[in-house]
């Protein structure tokens, strides 16, 4: 950390040190596999998460290296089939849905309203294994044979073509879904029941209004797709026509329901995002966030908005004139909420006093790639556009800019800024801000030439290619490699400052929030006392600055 | 190392060039904003620093309502451009021009089979005149592919046992990739063909080279194959509804409802023949599903167009009419 910054604001870091907390209440494997406590799970998640992120990144890497040739360096068919399908299903579903909510939120959601855990322990530790279950089947479905139908799963092929572990990989996901709904259920009661004394809903912080609209998401658009997915299973064992056009099925039903779950699922995976953005960049400027109620609602208009145009994912699949007309329009309002949180964030900014630690690097990233992949979007929305580039790769660099271009940035702000309060202790100043622009520059060079590639015409999941295309794929595949390296710098120093970290004393950024307010590792309860809350979130100007003593 | 490295994909249809337009206006204004943003963002990131010696935390800057209103209705207006310009492109190319000649093409795991009215097939590939408008009308065989060819900036799904359709008008000769971007399996990859664009007297040529019959005398030959004339006898004792000039007419149904003759209730009457019922006659059709191909619906089709008053073929007696499945099998249509 910066000098700035190591100093204590409350000076009874002597204290914190030897108490009592979370991490060291107890020891045993058991107390940890049947914990309750809010924090211990959101470990226990952050363990599998990044196993899975990474069990997704060596499949992309695998295929971003054969596409340096045209005519596929290292695999082709069926395998490079297979290795997208594992890195989206594993991304997706068991990594960008469940990363933040089950990670930070689960760890920060309570302390940030003041309760002393979520109000179902016991369901979260199910929602836990509940996730480990559908993770650890689905790894199996996707090793041992492997599944080729691309994470959408697009019927007839799903259901009557593909001879792979189609059934068990979508059971697979269907499991984790149910952790998914649980985990949302949970955070939609905890938010009506356990706010402290004084925190009513316009001084909530954003990254639990975010939370909040997000666990709406869930409840409405998990079973949907649970359904849509058992469907298949069944038509696949029973021949049940419900999506075999030759067994009396509508092939475009199985879209309509996928996508109804799917395009709010990309919500799920970035309004979080939007939520941890909210918090970070109101502390590293040391200022109020801007428009504090715009931002709110507009979290809830995108989550209700993006009910409403999953449609827009079938312009060119034999939708009907009109409903393309209206899921086109809707699909521009949407924007609207999103560019409302994106001239908020830079206006809180203005007059600041603005320092650059590893979680406001990363936010800063985050702002500058959604704004960019959002404006792609648009160019999605629009009908006459999306007939050309429909299902090419430019698609494939609009939706990354948004979920990890979005996500993974806003996942990465999420754990740097909150790790001091995780763990107690600092990481390295120099590797995480090194870190940050790494991945931010690693990031366009990856997707910028997918953009170039798809408006010339490449198609997606393609494992051979018209050598036109060639040096998109190089520059996108050195592109991938400078990413990657920002991928694995963290697993080293992050790690490494559990043993060597500076101890982070109660509250190393100065912010404003009650999880900032407790030790560090914060104890079992959270609060020693139940936090009484007077004022809205953000009140920086009221806050002492981190050098004062 | 590389081949014709272009930024740009060549503009060859009447579409792309409308694309192309569109293309740039959603950059300059996206681009316009972005840039905006991104002009602030790093102005104040460095103007609004903190020194090293600054003390305490700036003063609140209260949020001007004004401003958060401004922002969340000025986008309205620039959407509400796009949405229009996109949907204008979007119709255009949705509707066909009365004077589109047809091209039938059928999607399988993976190959593009192609048969002009004229009665040329090819696989693989499209020739298509300069200058014609030409419709495709679409279906697969198995399972959901796309029609891509990115230097017309056109893209549509070929869907089993459903129609669709998209047009294009050449406007520069050459030869052009054929993509399929919907995924559909191990060889999705290969599932690429060639548009061959030629002058239009060098496309009569072409087709004059090796026609086996316009792909009506096909139908007419499929018509007869599967007996359909049997009972479709145009003729006083005929059992089932006469299908002269019956293409594109209105056509009352048993229900009450009435439905014109398009292509995809020629093609549901012969797959699922009891689904609509001719007003005045008894469900008594045999379904043709998994017997005939959807290369020889598609010859019906083209027959049926051209099939006027009395030009019926003769019954011949001797085959009794289709009661069960028909027991002829059909050959797949040619490798
Ligand atoms: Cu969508
Ligand atoms: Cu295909």
């Amino acid at each position: 950390m910066s000098e700035s910054h190591s100093g204590e604001a409350s000076g009874t870091r002597d204290d914190d040190s030897v108490r009592r907390n979370y991490l060291n209440a107890s020891y045993s494997v058991i107390s940890w596999l049947f914990t309750t406590d809010h924090k211990r799970i959101a470990l226990l998640y952050l363990i599998p998460v990044t196993l899975m992120f990474f069990v997704g990144g060596v499949a992309i890497t695998i295929q971003r290296l054969s596409l340096m040739s045209p005519q596929g360096a290292l695999v082709e068919g069926d395998t490079y089939n297979k290795l997208f399908t594992i890195h989206g299903v594993i991304m997706v579903f068991f990594f960008l849905v469940p990363v933040i909510p089950t990670v930070l939120g689960n760890f920060f959601l309570p302390m940030m309203i003041g309760a002393k855990d979520l109000a179902f322990p016991r369901l979260n530790l199910l929602s836990w294994y509940l996730y480990m279950l559908g993770a650890v089947w689905t790894l199996v479905a996707v090793l041992a044979g492997g599944v080729d139908t691309g994470w959408t799963f697009y019927t007839p092929y799903s259901s009557a073509s593909s001879h792979t572990n189609v059934a068990m990989t979508m059971l697979g996901v269907v499991i984790s879904g149910f952790s998914s709904l649980l985990t949302g259920l949970n955070f939609i009661v905890t938010v009506h029941w356990l706010r402290a004394p004084g925190l009513h809903w316009f001084r909530l912080p954003i990254f639990v209004w975010s939370t909040y609209a997000t666990s709406f998401i869930f409840l409405l658009a998990v079973p949907v797709l649970a359904m849509a997915f058992i469907l298949v299973v069944l038509e696949r064992i029973l021949q049940i026509g419900v999506f075999d056009p030759a067994l009396g099925g509508d092939p475009l039903l199985f879209q309509h329901l996928f996508w109804f779950y799917s395009h709010p699922a990309v919500y799920i995976m970035i309004l979080p995002g939007m939520g941890v953005v909210s918090e970070v960049i109101p502390c590293f400027a040391r200022k109020q966030l801007y428009g504090y109620h715009f931002v709110a609602f507009s979290s809830f208009a995108i989550a209700c908005l993006g009910f409403f145009v999953w449609a827009h994912h079938m312009f060119v699949a034999g939708l009907s004139l009109y409903a393309a007309l209206i899921f086109s329009s809707l699909s521009f309002l949407v924007a609207i909420p999103s560019a409302i949180k994106v001239f908020n964030w830079t206006s809180t900014l203005y007059k600041a006093s603005i320092t650059f630690e590893a979680p406001m690097l990363f936010s800063l990233g985050f702002v500058a790639l959604f704004t960019f992949g959002g404006m792609a979007g648009l160019y999605l929305a629009t009908l006459g556009m999306d007939m050309h580039i429909h299902d090419t790769y430019f698609v494939i660099a609009h939706f990354h800019f948004i979920m990890v271009g979005g996500m993974v940035l806003g996942y990465m702000a999420g754990l740097h800024y909150w790790w001091p309060k995780m763990f107690g202790r600092l990481y390295s100043d120099w590797w995480s801000r090194f870190t940050a622009i790494i991945i931010f520059v690693g990031f366009f060079l990856t997707f910028i030439p997918q953009f170039v590639a798809g408006y010339n015409g490449m198609p997606r999941r393609y494992y051979m290619y018209a050598p036109e295309y060639q040096v998109w794929n190089v520059m996108s595949s050195a592109g991938a490699s400078i990413l990657g390296v920002g991928y694995v710098i963290p697993l080293i120093y992050l790690p490494w400052s559990l043993w060597r970290g500076k101890p982070a004393g109660r509250n190393p950024w100065g912010a404003t929030g009650l999880e900032w307010q407790t030790p560090s590792p914060p104890p079992t309860d959270n609060f020693d006392s139940t936090p009484v809350v007077v004022r809205p979130p953000y009140q920086y100007h009221f806050q002492k600055a981190q050098n004062e003593p | 190392m590389f081949n014709e490295v272009a930024l740009f994909p060549e503009a060859a249809s009447t579409t792309a060039q409308q694309v192309d337009r569109l293309f740039l206006f959603l950059t300059a204004v996206c681009g316009g904003v972005g840039l905006l943003v991104a002009a602030l963002l790093i102005s104040f990131a460095v103007k609004y620093r903190r020194r090293p010696g600054e003390k305490g935390n700036p003063p609140e800057t209260p949020a001007s309502r004004p401003l958060e209103w401004f922002w969340t209705i000025a986008p309205i207006g620039f959407f509400a451009v796009m949405f229009l310009w996109g949907a204008e492109v979007y119709i255009s190319a949705y509707r066909p021009p009365d004077d589109a000649a047809t091209v039938y093409v059928v999607g399988k795991q993976w190959m593009w089979k192609c048969q002009h009215p004229e009665g040329q097939r090819e696989i693989d590939t499209l020739h298509v005149p300069l200058g014609r408008p030409t419709r495709l009308l679409m279906t697969s065989e198995d399972v959901i592919h796309s029609l891509f060819i990115p230097d017309f900036r056109i893209h549509m799904d070929l869907l089993p046992e459903r129609y669709t359709s998209v047009w294009f008008q050449p406007t520069r000769i050459g030869t052009y990739r054929l993509f399929c971007s919907q995924y559909c399996g191990t060889q999705h990859a290969g599932m690429v063909g060639t548009i061959v664009v030629m002058r239009p007297d060098d496309y009569q040529r072409w087709l004059n080279l090796s026609a086996e019959g316009s792909m009506a005398l096909q139908g007419r030959k499929v018509f007869l194959k599967y007996r359909c004339v049997s009972c479709h006898s145009g003729d006083g004792i005929a059992r089932c509804p006469s299908l002269e000039d019956l293409y594109g007419r209105p056509v009352a149904l048993s229900n009450g409802r009435v439905v014109p003759a398009d292509d995809e209730y020629i093609r549901e009457s012969i797959v699922y023949p009891s689904a609509k019922i001719v007003a005045g006659y008894e469900n008594i059709m045999p379904t043709y599903k998994g017997q005939i191909s959807e290369e020889e619906i598609f010859q019906l089709i083209a027959y049926l167009q051209t099939l006027g008053k009395g030009e019926t073929p003769v019954r011949v007696e001797e085959f009794p009419p289709p009661t069960g499945t028909p027991p002829i099998t059909t050959k797949d249509w040619p490798p």
